[in-house]
C-alpha cells in the first residue's frame, strides 16, 4: 500500500514552519508508523533531500522519546498506544496522514517534528525521586505495602513522560503528567518523608514552564499511551492543599525533605 | 513561600480558588431558585420572603458583598487562568484537534462564563437596582407596593417579576443565559470537585452524572418563571 504524507518540516527552532506533502513508496501494512519514516528518509536522502528528523529511542512503547500528532492526535489513531507502536495498516490505502510535531509553549520544536521536553526533565529534578542512603539493597517485603496502593503507584509509574497529555490539552496542561509523578512516589512509604515538599516544588516547577492548566476536558487522559486518569490530578491537587495548610500551620513537612 | 501567596499564584492554587468560589455560587443558584420558585404560591409568599431578606440591611449587604467577592475571586482566577492557557498554545494544529472525549461544555467554560457574568450585571440592573431604562417594561420597579391587606406599604416582588417578565426580549434574554449556566453547571459542578482534591474512581462518575442532572433542574426551575408568566399561569 501507498499513503500520501503531509508533514510538518522545520529547519531549526527560530525558522518558519510549513507542511510539505510526500508520497510514499509501496509499504508493507504491517511495518510501524516509524519504519515507515525511516523508508521515506532513506529515498529522500537517496534524492539528497534532508529527511524528516522525528524522535524515536525504544520503539517499544516504554521511554516515551517518540512524540508524533497523527491527523490531529497525539500518537495517532490508537487508545492506549504510543506513535511508534503505530502501524501502517492502521491507515488506509491512498490516504493523506498529517503529521505534525506536539504543540506548546514549553515544547519549543527543535526540528521538523522533534520537540525540545526538557522542561519535563527540569520538573523532574526538583522532586521526581526520593532521596535514600544507597546502601546495600533492602530485603524485598521488608516495608509492607498494600495491595490496592501499591497497583495504584504502579499505573501512575507507567507514565513514560512522552508529553501526548499537553499535547492534547487544550489548555497545553501538563497536570497529568505532574500528577502521575507525585502520586507514583506519594502512594509508595519510600516517598512519604518528601510527600508534601514534592508536590510544592513540582507544581511551582510545572507553572515556571509556562504550561496552562487543566480545565477537566478529560482530554489528556483519552490520548495518554499508559492510561494514566485525571484521579492523579484530584490526588494531587489534595496534596497540594494539605501541603498550603501544613505550610500555614508551621509544619516542617512541607518545607524539609527526608532529613539526614 | 507563604500559603497565601501560593494559593493565589500557584496553578493549583487558582484552581482552588475557582473550585471553592464555583461550589459558593453554585449552592447560591440553588437556594436562590427555591426562594424564586415560590412564586408560583399566593404572591404573599413571595411578598414576604423579600421581606424577610430585607430584615435587616446590613446583614444584606454583607451578604451581598460577600457575593460580589465570590463572583469577583472566580472571574478573576478564569482571566488569569485563560490567559496562561491561551499562551500556553501559540501555535495551533495543522488537521485540527479532537476533543477526545471532552464534551462540550468543558470547552467553553470561559465563553459561557463571561456571557452568564453578563447576564449577572443585566439582572443585578434589572431586578436589584431597578434601573428603569433597561427593564423594557416602561415601569419604574421601585414605586411597585402592596397596597391594603396585611402588607400593606410592602415591596410588590411578586407584580414586578409578572411586569419585568412581560416584555419577551427580556425574558428571552434570561433564557439564554440560564441555558449557558445550565451548560456552564453541567461541567463545573463535578469539575470543582477534583480542583479541590475531592472524588476519585467510582465517585468521579457519580459526581459528573449527579452535575449533569442538577443542572438540568436548574435550567428547567428557573425557566419555569419567566415562561409560566409569559403563558400567565403566574399573573
Ligand atoms: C453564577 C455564576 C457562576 C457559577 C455558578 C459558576 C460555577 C462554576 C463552577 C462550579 C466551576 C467549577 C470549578 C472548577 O472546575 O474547579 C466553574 C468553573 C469555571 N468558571 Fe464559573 N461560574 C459562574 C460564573 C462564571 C463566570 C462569570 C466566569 C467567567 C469569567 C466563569 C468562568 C469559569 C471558568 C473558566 C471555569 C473553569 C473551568 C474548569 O475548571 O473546568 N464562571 N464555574
Ligand atoms: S520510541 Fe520509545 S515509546 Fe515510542
Amino acid at each position: 500500500m501507498r499513503v500520501n504524507l503531509k508533514v510538518w518540516r522545520q529547519p531549526g527552532p527560530h525558522a518558519r514552519g510549513e507542511f510539505k506533502t510526500y508520497a510514499t513508496p509501496d509499504l508493507n501494512p504491517d511495518m510501524s508508523f516509524l519504519e515507515m519514516l525511516d523508508v521515506v528518509n532513506d529515498e529522500l536522502t537517496l534524492k539528497g533531500e534532508e529527511p524528516i528528523a522525528f524522535a524515536h529511542d525504544c520503539r517499544e512503547g516504554i521511554c516515551g522519546t517518540c512524540s508524533l500528532v497523527i491527523n490531529g492526535k497525539p500518537h495517532g489513531p490508537h487508545r492506549a498506544v504510543a506513535s511508534c507502536q503505530t502501524y501502517v495498516r492502521s491507515f488506509k490505502d491512498g490516504e493523506t496522514i498529517t503529521i505534525e510535531p506536539f504543540r506548546a509553549k514549553p515544547f519549543p520544536v527543535i526540528r521538523d517534528l522533534v520537540t525540545d521536553r526538557t522542561a519535563f526533565d527540569r520538573i523532574m529534578s526538583v522532586g521526581g525521586y526520593v532521596s535514600v542512603r544507597t546502601g546495600a539493597a533492602p530485603d524485598a517485603n521488608s516495608i509492607p505495602i498494600s495491595k490496592i496502593d501499591s497497583d495504584r503507584a504502579m499505573d501512575a509509574a507507567q507514565c513514560i513522560g512522552c508529553g501526548a497529555c499537553v499535547a492534547a490539552c487544550k489548555n497545553a496542561s501538563a497536570m497529568l503528567f505532574v500528577s502521575a509523578k507525585v502520586g507514583h512516589l506519594g502512594l509508595l512509604p519510600q516517598g512519604q518523608p518528601e510527600r508534601y515538599r514534592r508536590v510544592l516544588a513540582m507544581v511551582n516547577a510545572m507553572d515556571d514552564e509556562g504550561f496552562g492548566n487543566c480545565t477537566v476536558t478529560g482530554s489528556c487522559a483519552a490520548v495518554c499511551p499508559k492510561e494514566i486518569n485525571l484521579d492523579f490530578i484530584t490526588r494531587m491537587n489534595r496534596d497540594y492543599l494539605v501541603a498550603l495548610v501544613q505550610e500555614g500551620v508551621g509544619r516542617k513537612g512541607a518545607k524539609e525533605g527526608a532529613g539526614g | 513561600m507563604k500559603p497565601l501567596q501560593l494559593l493565589f499564584q500557584s496553578s493549583i492554587g487558582k484552581k482552588m480558588i475557582m473550585g471553592a468560589t464555583g461550589a459558593a455560587m453554585f449552592l447560591f443558584v440553588i437556594g436562590h431558585l427555591v426562594g424564586n420558585l415560590q412564586v408560583f404560591l399566593p404572591k404573599e409568599h413571595i411578598n414576604a420572603y423579600a421581606h424577610l431578606l430585607h430584615a435587616s440591611e446590613g446583614l444584606l449587604w454583607i451578604i451581598r458583598l460577600s457575593l460580589v467577592g465570590i463572583v469577583g475571586l472566580h472571574v478573576w482566577s478564569a482571566v488569569t487562568l485563560n490567559a496562561q492557557n491561551n499562551s500556553a498554545r501559540p501555535s495551533t494544529y495543522g488537521a485540527g484537534t479532537g476533543p477526545f472525549g471532552a464534551s462540550w461544555a468543558s470547552q467553553y467554560m470561559f465563553m459561557t462564563g463571561l456571557v452568564i457574568a453578563a447576564f449577572v450585571v443585566y439582572h443585578l440592573l434589572h431586578y436589584t437596582v431597578q434601573l428603569s431604562a433597561i427593564n423594557f417594561a416602561g415601569k419604574d420597579f421601585s414605586t411597585l407596593t402592596v397596597v391594603g391587606g396585611p402588607q400593606n406599604g410592602w415591596k410588590d416582588v411578586h407584580q414586578m417579576l409578572v411586569i419585568g417578565f412581560g416584555s419577551p426580549i427580556v425574558s428571552l434574554f434570561y433564557l439564554v443565559a440560564i441555558g449557558l449556566l445550565c451548560i456552564h453547571l453541567s461541567h463545573g459542578a463535578s469539575a470543582m470537585f477534583q480542583s479541590l482534591g475531592i472524588a476519585e474512581g467510582a465517585w468521579r462518575t457519580r459526581l459528573e452524572a449527579l452535575a449533569k442532572c442538577v443542572s438540568i433542574g436548574i435550567f428547567l426551575g428557573y425557566a419555569s418563571i419567566p415562561i409560566a408568566i409569559f403563558l400567565r399561569i403566574v399573573s
